[in-house]
């Protein structure tokens, strides 16, 4: 157990405090005499109570702190750690719950295959379960992960993306989403550390919902998240969500008081010749409609997958998920300084994807533009294929940059001006871009979507 | 011009849906709200559907019960007491069948598809007893979604689902929320049904009809009464003994 743990307040410039150790300093006795004191007195309060109504406290802290004050404030039972640049710093916060008692059990995982199974083992037994990995850490344990829906599995899993491609780098890019989409997981994808701190703890409320019963992955872009700093407003720390309810999941717990105990659930539905094919036909189809059923409580729970601002009677409207968000709010300045009214669309969650919501905001819409931290273009592959007939927007699926570049917000704006000129962009190859102002060309429609 | 067919256009009827049909999730089919149910697809008041779902069972032939694990067994008090009203339902429809689902195993090599019912392939005990109205209850959320699915999509059957739960988009006709009080109502709406549509109780109240082995292990009776087999308190001390207890699944059912 550790003990002084979080003891010494530090600022930023500003004098505001700069981690999660702004909070009250136990005195040395109490933690000498019980490490887990203050974990013990915190009361649980209900989700609504948590995310709608408790007062909040600012502090400036990095994304892996915010992580760690969401799996504070969440009631967790289990956490298994392996660590990978960015995220390393993340899981070894929550060590320090678990020093806490925050935290129920805790471990250093063999690798993410090995990880990734032991959360598939400790949810089906009934627990509420975290872990958080990145980059090629995703793809090693993408396997027991795209196995945790069909389980019908809940958990929460943080993604801070890196770089996966050789040549090895450990730099800022989201490729590994792209991965991720059709896993059957619920994934959201957070701009900042005040995203993160919230979708985290919404995420477990989320997952465990009876008709939902499914894991969610809540992504990040690493190091602009992780290792930066930002405001995030809390809640006291004093509070904690309810406990997972095991028993009204969707499917029975592992039962290890009554053996035999199955680890494998339901072992000969994964051998085709004990089954019909059609048992795994219908089965993708219920996680997926599980997926569907999702809509409802991130609508209430975060106010809806997606947001808008100013997208009414705008020039452009910017569609961007994660990072590239701050990054568009910025360029969304910088065309107002040259006269150009331009809208931004935040798609928060992934999957489910806003699909009818895009295609209500975009219904007018002379210009997308869509800036991404990947090489591939996936929002852009989505965002095409959710408007294609309900719009007829010109789609600009850039600017890309990856392999750990940042974005100059330059780049966006240069896209927008050209997408509003018609002048050739320097920027974005010409098949990345779909469609015209006044209407939609399958040939050059069926050319953006072979291209991107 | 007055009809007095139902002109709301019917999304999940029974089937054969087809090959491999969209879940109904898939057609846009949403749960219902608390209060109310689904009916053929659409949220509809909760009175309405519990009256369809009696009309259908009390219409169809071969309606049958299928009772899951969380009524069969007897983990606590509350899965005891969801059970009677099982049987108190069964005790209003004549001539139906009860078919437990007492596990979400596949079995194999051989399903014995009059006796039980399975999740990985139900569509067989469907049409192996010619089943064309039957109630699902007591089973966990996602294997009754399976089922549901599948029955729909290979059989002519009109499935219903009380669920303490949310409901099932994939079942014709569904009630959420069950508890054992409104699982004790729907029992009463049935009997208020059958009485208005004239369907009389035999007077020895042995209206369950037996399957195959159930006719064996019952000395070659084609029918019983439900109510001769209320659980009692003896089965529950067996549960009790490994830790289940009402709170651990209070709603469940």
């Amino acid at each position: 157990m550790s003990e002084s743990l979080e003891t010494e307040v530090k600022t930023n410039p500003q004098g505001d405090p700069i981690t999660s150790v702004a909070a009250p300093k136990p005195a040395a006795a109490d933690v000498k005499k019980d490490p887990h004191a203050e974990a013990k007195k915190q009361r649980i309060v209900t989700p609504e109570h948590l995310f709608m109504d408790a007062t909040r406290n600012r502090e400036f802290i990095t994304g892996s702190e915010a992580a760690k004050e969401a799996v504070r404030r969440s009631n967790v039972d289990f956490a298994v750690a392996y660590p990978i640049t960015p995220q390393s710093e993340t899981m070894q916060l929550i060590g320090v719950l678990y020093g806490e008692g925050y935290v129920k059990e805790y471990y250093r995982g063999e690798e993410e295959y090995g990880v990734m199974s032991a959360i598939a083992g400790a949810s089906r037994a009934g627990v509420r379960c975290f872990t958080a990995t990145a980059g090629p850490g995703t793809l090693r344990g993408i396997e027991p992960i795209a196995s945790w829906p069909g389980h019908r599995l809940p958990a929460v899993i943080m993604f801070t993306c890196r770089v996966v491609n050789a040549p090895l780098a450990i730099q800022p890019d989201n490729i590994e989403i792209s991965y991720l989409l059709n896993c059957g997981l619920i994934l959201f994808h957070a701009e900042n550390q005040q995203d993160m701190f919230d979708f985290i703890m919404k995420a477990f409320i989320i997952s465990e919902k009876n008709d939902v019963t499914l894991p969610v992955g809540v992504a990040c872009d690493g190091f602009f998240v992780t290792h930066a700093r930002g405001y995030v407003h809390m809640q006291d720390r004093g509070m904690k969500l309810p406990p997972r309810e095991a028993w009204r999941g969707a499917v029975p717990v592992l039962d290890a008081e009554n053996p035999p105990a199955r680890l494998s659930r339901d072992a000969p539905v994964q051998k085709s010749n004990f089954m019909a094919y059609n048992i795994h036909a219908v089965w993708q189809q219920e996680v997926w409609a599980a997926v569907e059923r999702s809509r409802k409580y991130i609508n209430q729970y975060m106010g809806g997958l997606c947001t808008a601002e100013n997208t009414e009677d705008a020039d452009a409207v910017l569609i961007a998920a994660g990072s590239a968000v701050a990054q568009s709010r910025e360029a969304i300045r910088i065309c107002a300084d040259k006269g150009i009214k331009v809208g931004l669309i935040k798609v928060r969650s992934l999957r489910p994807f806003p699909t009818q919501e895009l295609r209500q905001l975009c219904a007018k819409t002379k210009l997308i533009v869509i800036p991404e931290f990947n090489y591939v273009g996936w929002l852009a592959k989505e965002v095409a294929a959710s408007i294609y007939g309900h719009s007829k927007a010109k789609i600009i699926a850039g600017p890309h940059v990856y392999g750990g570049q940042s974005m100059p917000v330059e780049l966006i704006v240069d896209e927008v001006e050209s997408g509003l000129t018609g002048k050739k962009s320097t920027n974005v190859a010409l098949s990345q871009i779909m469609g015209t102002a006044d209407t939609t060309d399958p040939a050059a429609m069926a050319h953006f979507m072979r291209s991107i | 011009m007055q009809t007095t067919q139902q002109t709301k256009e019917r999304i999940i009827v029974p089937g054969p849906a087809g090959f491999h049909p969209p879940s109904a999730a898939q057609l846009g089919v949403t749960l219902p709200d608390p209060g109310t149910g689904l009916w053929y697809g659409h949220h509809e008041g909760e009175e309405t559907v519990m009256e369809e779902i009696a009309r259908v069972m009390l219409t169809s032939p071969n309606a049958t019960i299928f009772p899951g694990p969380m009524v069969l067994w007897a983990w606590n008090e509350h899965a005891v007491e969801k059970a009677k009203t099982v049987l108190e339902i069964a005790a209003q429809i004549p001539d139906v069948l009860i078919i437990p689902m007492p596990d979400y195993r596949p079995k194999y090599p051989k399903i014995d598809a009059e006796e039980v019912i399975n999740p990985n392939h139900p569509n067989l005990t469907i049409w192996g007893n010619k089943i064309e109205a039957c109630i699902f209850i007591g089973v966990h959320c996602h294997y009754a979604n399976l089922t549901l699915k599948m029955i729909r999509a290979g059989t002519n059957c009109c499935t219903s689902a009380l669920c303490a739960e949310q409901g099932h988009e994939d079942a014709m006709l569904t009630v959420r929320d069950c508890s054992a009080e409104k699982l004790r109502h729907f029992a009463e709406v049935v009997k208020r049904v059958r009485e208005n549509m004239g369907i009389k109780l035999p007077e020895n109240g042995e209206n369950v009809r037996f399957t195959g082995t159930q006719s064996k292990v019952h000395a070659g009776k084609s029918h019983t009464n439900p109510v001769d087999f209320m659980p009692t308190a003896a089965g529950l001390a067996g549960a009790a003994a490994f830790g289940h207890r009402a709170e651990h699944m209070q709603s469940e059912g």
